[in-house]
């Protein structure tokens, strides 16, 4: 497909169909409106194409439920206070074992916060963020292109391992206007849906439940869910790293963030050749890439985490490193989008007082 | 019109619907109880089942047969 | 002799868990005599509730998911709309569709999604030990109005129908009670032609039915059958609320 140029959402829209999600439900909120918006004329195109403005978010995510146990691809979209209303869905679907698709276009918070971009989702996505034992795979796209070719990737992780998606980007990234190709699908071995309803034809009723009275049997259940979640820690964590070869600093930054990331590094290099600052951005939140950083914390000593939260990845930056290194950090709350400079500002502080520590 | 039931006594809770409904006062509680612990309703002979059904349509547990000739 | 009545296909031969007297069990049982007869239990796909009626997929030999409380009907149109030629029915208490999910319902059926709801009225919740539901009658005792429900504070019964029956994309609304057999007879003809409407995708169907609890009644089951009859019926009215041409 040619390079077209797309907002975040539609191309989020796009890429869905793409990846032949033909159920969209959906409930407005600000900054994500025209990602349903353009799924409400996109899908009357599709064959099957299911389109609801739910009355709800419970609505929409418990629409996403039955449409997924009926066997289709379906998706649902939200920001961060409809997200909220979402968990109990997202809950019940970890438990079923049931594949959908969530896009979180994060605003500011807590309650009602703002329309502004903030990562401030990041323990509520990466915990599974409703009740129960479980965890949702967590994709954090940085661009346009990003968001397009991880929401038609969570569709296929979905369904191979029969869990929720979760597609966690930003109110910058949903608004942005940024060149970007179509992923095509292409055939994929992907297991069997054997669990889906369709009317018990020539074959035994099928049950898709969460509730399992027996606590040996739900233990067993939840031990099986760990399973999967550590089969898919080994195989689908994804990370990149950006001028980590000589740092001896390594920015944490993911998102939004780790774009602005890159640009104060690009300056600081920039401006003091003596400077070594790299960037590990994780793509996958959870899993997250917690080997990568072990590993890194070899070589270097000095983590500096960035987020637009109040800090919230830096715990999971502090569990990874175990102790070993030192964790600064710089967080920007509330749906402050800080510059480029201003990051750098904060960096070069911390790595030159790393330096004339280290000297000492 | 003549008729008979069959109860699966292990099935049935002693709710005493069809015990009630019976026009033909065909089915009585058990002295005996079923390995639930419940009185269980039993068919009696002595009456004159007509087969109408009336006490498998009311029964909860869909325990009663019945035959009719 | 002939057979002439015995235990549906469509139910699996397992004791229910209910308590004596329940009237979810003939509910159960006709439903699946219905899908026995008009031959759609491998076309049926059922959304059980919240609540005592919860482990019907035990008991119903169909296809079945579960749906979290009171969301059953947004779990019915995500599968309706991806497979508009099957027999989607949801089956829900009173505290499941006239309180935690109110909504749900009132905007499936406002939108006219080609489903039937089977909604069980016993004026408590029933699973959680008899505490106060939205259908509950006024004066009447429960664990959470142990002196009775006061309509100035607690607000008066919902009639489910009633509401329903105001938006335009139902199609059939009747009311009907298992507590005797004339009324567990209606019952069935109301479940059958729910189902008739559904086939025909009239619009949003539902059946309430009024139901002995006898264990949260307080009271045995024949007294549960006479406490339908001579008081909730009084608040809850039986008969067709509205039907459509089908």
């Amino acid at each position: 497909m040619n390079k077209q140029l797309m907002y975040g959402t539609h191309a989020i829209g796009e890429a869905a169909i793409q990846a032949g999600c033909t159920c969209y439900f959906g409930y407005p909120i600000t900054p994500q409106n025209e990602l349903p918006e353009y799924m409400s004329r996109r899908l009357t195109e599709v064959p099957g194409g299911v389109f609801i403005q739910a009355e709800s978010e419970l609505a929409s995510i418990n629409m996403v439920l039955g449409a997924s146990v009926a066997g289709a691809r379906a998706m649902t979209s939200s920001s961060s206070p409809g997200i909220s209303l979402k968990q109990e869905g997202i809950s019940f679907l970890a438990g079923m074992e049931l594949p959908a698709v969530i896009v979180n276009i994060v605003r500011g918070g807590p309650g009602l916060g703002n329309i502004a971009p903030a990562q401030s989702d990041y323990f509520q996505a990466t915990r599974g963020g409703g009740h129960g034992d479980y965890r949702i795979v967590v994709l954090a796209p940085a661009s346009v292109q990003e968001l397009a070719d991880m929401t038609f990737a969570a569709f296929d992780l979905a369904d191979e391992y029969r869990v929720p998606v979760m597609v966690m980007g930003d109110g910058m990234l949903g608004q942005l206007m940024e060149p970007v190709v179509m992923p095509v699908r292409k055939k994929k071995k992907l297991p069997e849906k054997d669990y889906i309803l369709t009317g018990a034809k020539r074959r035994p009723a099928r049950l898709v439940k969460s509730l399992i009275l027996d606590t040996k049997a739900m233990e067993d259940h939840n031990w099986k869910l760990m399973r999967k979640y550590r089969r898919i820690e080994q195989n689908e964590t994804r990370w990149e790293s950006f001028l980590l070869d000589d740092a001896e600093m390594v920015v944490i930054a993911y998102g939004t963030a780790a774009r602005i990331a890159r640009g104060a590094i690009n300056r600081l290099r920039r401006e003091d050749e003596s400077i070594r600052v790299g960037l590990i951005r994780p793509i996958t939140l959870w899993p997250f890439p917690t080997d990568v950083l072990k590993k890194a914390s070899q070589k270097i000593k000095d983590f500096f985490v960035f987020e637009m939260s109040a800090g919230q990845m830096v715990e999971d930056v502090r569990l990874a490193l175990d102790g070993s290194g030192t964790i600064h950090f710089y967080g920007r709350p509330g749906g402050v989008v800080p510059t480029p400079a201003e990051l750098a500002r904060s960096i070069a502080r911390h790595y030159y007082q790393s330096q004339r520590k280290q000297k000492k | 019109m003549k008729g008979k039931i069959v109860i699966d006594k292990e099935f049935c809770k002693g709710c005493q619907f069809c015990i009630a409904f019976c026009p033909k006062k065909a089915v009585q509680i058990s002295a005996k109880r079923n390995t639930k612990g419940y009185a269980y309703a039993e068919y009696d002979k002595t009456k004159k089942c007509s087969g109408c059904a009336t006490c498998a349509l009311v029964c909860p547990e869909a325990t009663i047969e019945v035959y009719r000739e | 002799m002939k057979k002439v009545f015995s235990r549906p296909k469509s139910l699996r031969k397992v004791s229910m868990h209910y308590c004596p007297g329940c009237g979810h069990s003939i509910i159960h049982r006709l439903i699946a005599e219905l899908l026995d007869e008009l031959k759609l239990r491998d076309k049926t796909i059922c959304v059980p509730p919240a609540g005592c009626a919860v482990l019907a997929y035990y008991y119903l030999d169909i296809d079945m998911v579960e749906a979290p409380h009171g969301r059953a009907t947004a779990v019915a149109t995500g599968i309706k709309r991806v497979h508009p030629k099957n027999l989607v029915f949801s089956y829900q208490g009173d505290g499941d569709l006239a309180a935690i999910g109110t909504s749900e319902a009132l905007h499936a059926a406002n939108r006219g999604e080609q489903i039937t709801v089977i909604f069980v009225n016993n004026a408590v919740y029933g699973m959680t030990g008899g505490q106060m539901a939205p259908t509950t009658l006024a004066g009447q005792k429960t664990t959470t109005s142990p002196f009775g429900r006061d309509p100035k504070i607690e607000g008066p019964p919902i009639r489910v129908c009633e509401l329903l029956a105001t938006l335009h994309n139902t199609s059939y609304l009747e009311r009907v009670a298992v507590n005797s057999p004339a009324h567990i007879k209606k019952t069935k003809n109301a479940l059958r032609k729910a189902f008739e409407h559904q086939k025909k995708n009239t619009g949003f169907s539902l059946v309430e039915i009024l139901s002995p609890c006898p264990t949260n009644w307080r009271m045995d089951p024949l007294q549960s059958c006479k406490w339908i009859d001579e008081v909730m019926v009084k608040e809850f009215p039986l008969g067709v609320l509205k039907e459509v041409k089908c």
